[in-house]
């Protein structure tokens, strides 16, 4: 009798207790980032310092941009950040601007220096780069278990069907045409193995740098007239003098003006990985419609 | 012969009393920029005014202004001091700290951690623990001893120089072949080729006055040495002086100031060049006093452009390197400009 008293009474106690640390701990939020370190928050980060404009992108891209207080200098989209204080570029950050707005966790690159003196100052320091789909994906998955919020896979659903409606855009005569997208003077081209070559080979088309060489190698001018693309893409910027490159006049693309030029707006937008690659992927559809055989 | 009779500059009467007052003057003026720079940054003076009842205000001011002040003076400090020693030991006014390889090196030991950091979390492990100071400095000390090896030791004035040269090509090839093969650290990489401050703490001042305190003292020490060998070495090595020993302790300092300069600030032009004869212009003396002068003058020259670098375009920030290469490199162009007039007057 006594005996069952006393249990129902060590039942209720454990239960309570379980209560207890379940209820601590539903505000709690952890993340493991690239360096493999695991970030532990009291509660989900109410005041973001952004140093990256693809996590800036994937902040607001799950419906949370309210929460950021502060963005690097090339963080410029959407529209709203850019009224926010710019703390200077992801590599060469002001600290003390960034101390100074408060921020419950700083999201950032790992290669830079600003990292260690961050966390020195006490400051919860995430670092995520994405480099591809799949670190899209997986970046909006972190970004959301750190801030709480369960829309990651939405989110990341809604820029696989933007991808997908882009691909219907391509005309199936274009399908296999082979693409040299040059990503910067160098000329640094992005390969297969790039996230740019990924959005190509989901549009049904193919990048003519093969992806062993790495995602954005620097190549020689010789190696894209051997190859011989179909269509060219390339910033606006870059393109004044293409045909004088040696050996570039006779190039077929050249010759026939199949080459896309995407103004420096565009540009910014197709080569940053994140919630933006359905739009990046929908510019180039077009351009690759633009350029199928037969078209015009 | 006496030792007090072979010193270089000729000895000018009262030039003891007027280093002692250039000296002092040069604390001062350190003094004066510690508080300017306490005063300034992308907050501005609020955190001053708030830092008694803001935590925020007063962390800013603690934790992040006084140390990278602190550490600019520290820092010009260190490259002051081996730019005296670099233009000392070659008997060469345009030599600088970075001559023998420590600032390739350092370059590339950063190239290096930076590539390696996404290659596997064995190695981003390895990197984090060593840090990118730490892979900087490493670099910077094989830079330089990569160069005693080519010059086979130190007794060779030429052959150093000439070794500093080439490995100074080879390792800076070698960087570009790093970000070549991984384009991504470019960025990094400009970020410390400019230069920079604002990321010293106190632990990174706590290193750079450990090794700052032997190297002023080896240097100050051995200025006898220096005197010496500005008379030629064979007149050097005829005074009976250990000049193998003493040239390898100067190069000794030469490398760790460098060393610990470049890996907290990266390579910052022009203080550690024009430091030396900017004292030369003030002040003639011998070099024991120089070597000191020189590196107070290095001190407040980089602290002045740090100061200057958060405030030109507060709340944005302009590397410091930049600064001081347009705030040097005019004045000894001045320098130059106003002796070349005086030395076309005069017969």
């Amino acid at each position: 009798m006594v005996d069952a008293r006393v249990g129902r009474i060590l039942a209720s106690a454990i239960a309570a207790l379980l209560l207890l640390v379940a209820w601590g701990a539903a505000g709690a939020v952890q993340v493991t980032d690239d360096r493999g370190v695991t970030v532990r928050l009291a509660q989900p980060p109410q005041r973001i310092v952004s140093l990256l404009p693809s996590l800036t992108e994937s902040v607001c891209g799950l419906g949370q941009c309210g929460r950021l207080v502060g963005v690097d200098r090339y963080s410029d989209d959407p529209a709203s950040v850019r009224a926010l204080p710019k703390l200077g570029g992801g590599l060469d950050p002001n600290i003390e601007a960034v101390v100074a707005l408060r921020p419950d966790v700083v999201l950032m690159a790992a290669s830079s220096r600003a990292v260690a003196r961050l966390e020195s100052l006490g400051l919860k320091v995430v670092t995520l780069e994405p480099r591809s789909y799949a670190d899209v994906r997986r970046v909006l998955q972190q970004i959301a278990a750190l801030l709480d919020v369960p829309d990651a896979l939405r989110v990341w659903r809604e820029i696989e069907a933007g991808v997908d409606a882009a691909a219907r855009l391509v005309p199936p005569a274009a399908k296999h045409l082979r693409v040299y997208f040059e990503a910067g003077r160098g000329p640094y081209a992005a390969s297969e193995s790039s996230f740019i070559g990924e959005t190509l080979a989901r549009l049904g088309v193919k990048s003519i740098v093969p992806g062993d060489l790495g995602p954005f190698p620097r190549i020689n001018p010789e190696f894209v007239v051997r190859m011989d693309p179909d269509l060219i893409m390339i910033s606006q910027a870059e393109a004044p003098g293409l045909e004088l490159r040696p050996g570039w006049s006779d190039l077929r693309a050249i010759r026939e003006h199949h080459v896309c030029l995407f103004s420096p707006a565009d540009s910014q937008l197709i080569v940053r990985p994140g919630p933006r690659m359905a739009q990046a992927a929908r510019l180039m559809a077009q351009c690759i419609a633009r350029n199928a055989p037969g078209a015009k | 012969m006496s030792m007090s009779s072979i010193a270089a500059a000729p000895r000018v009467p009262g030039s003891h009393r007027r280093a002692m007052a250039v000296g002092a003057a040069l604390m001062l003026l350190a003094l004066g920029l510690l508080l300017l720079g306490v005063c300034v940054g992308s907050t501005g003076f609020e955190s001053i005014l708030r830092s008694w009842d803001d935590p925020i205000a007063w962390q800013i001011v603690r934790d992040i202004r006084l140390p990278r002040t602190l550490g600019a003076w520290l820092a010009g400090l260190l490259l002051g001091l081996a730019g005296a020693v670099a233009q000392g030991l070659f008997r060469n006014p345009l030599a600088d700290p970075y001559l023998l390889g420590s600032a390739s090196g350092a370059a590339l030991g950063l190239a290096l951690a930076l590539a390696f950091m996404g290659v596997s979390p064995f190695a981003t492990q390895w990197v984090l623990r060593l840090g990118l100071t730490g892979a900087a400095f490493v670099g910077a000390v094989a830079g330089v001893l990569l160069t005693l090896t080519l010059a086979q030791g130190v007794q060779h004035t030429l052959r150093l120089l000439l070794a500093g040269v080439i490995v100074g090509v080879v390792l800076g090839a070698a960087r570009d072949l790093v970000t070549l093969g991984v384009p991504e650290v470019l960025q990094g990489m400009q970020a410390f080729m400019l230069g920079s401050t604002g990321f010293v703490g106190w632990g990174a001042c706590a290193v750079m006055a450990v090794v700052a305190l032997p190297c002023l003292a080896v240097a100050w020490a051995l200025g006898r040495a220096l005197d010496a060998l500005s008379l030629g070495e064979t007149t050097a090595a005829s005074l009976g002086l250990p000049l193998t020993a003493m040239r390898a302790a100067l190069i000794a300092v030469l490398a760790l100031a460098t060393g610990a300069a470049v890996a907290q600030t990266g390579l910052i032009a022009f203080v550690g060049l024009a430091a030396p004869h900017l004292v030369r212009s003030a002040v003639k003396t011998t070099h024991g006093r120089l070597v000191l002068l020189s590196a107070l003058t290095g001190g407040a020259l980089l602290m002045a452009a740090d100061v200057l670098a958060r405030w030109l375009i507060a709340p944005q920030e302009l590397p410091v390197g930049v600064l001081t290469a347009l705030l040097g490199g005019s004045y000894l162009l001045w320098l130059m400009h106003r002796r070349m007039g005086a030395g076309s007057r005069s017969p």
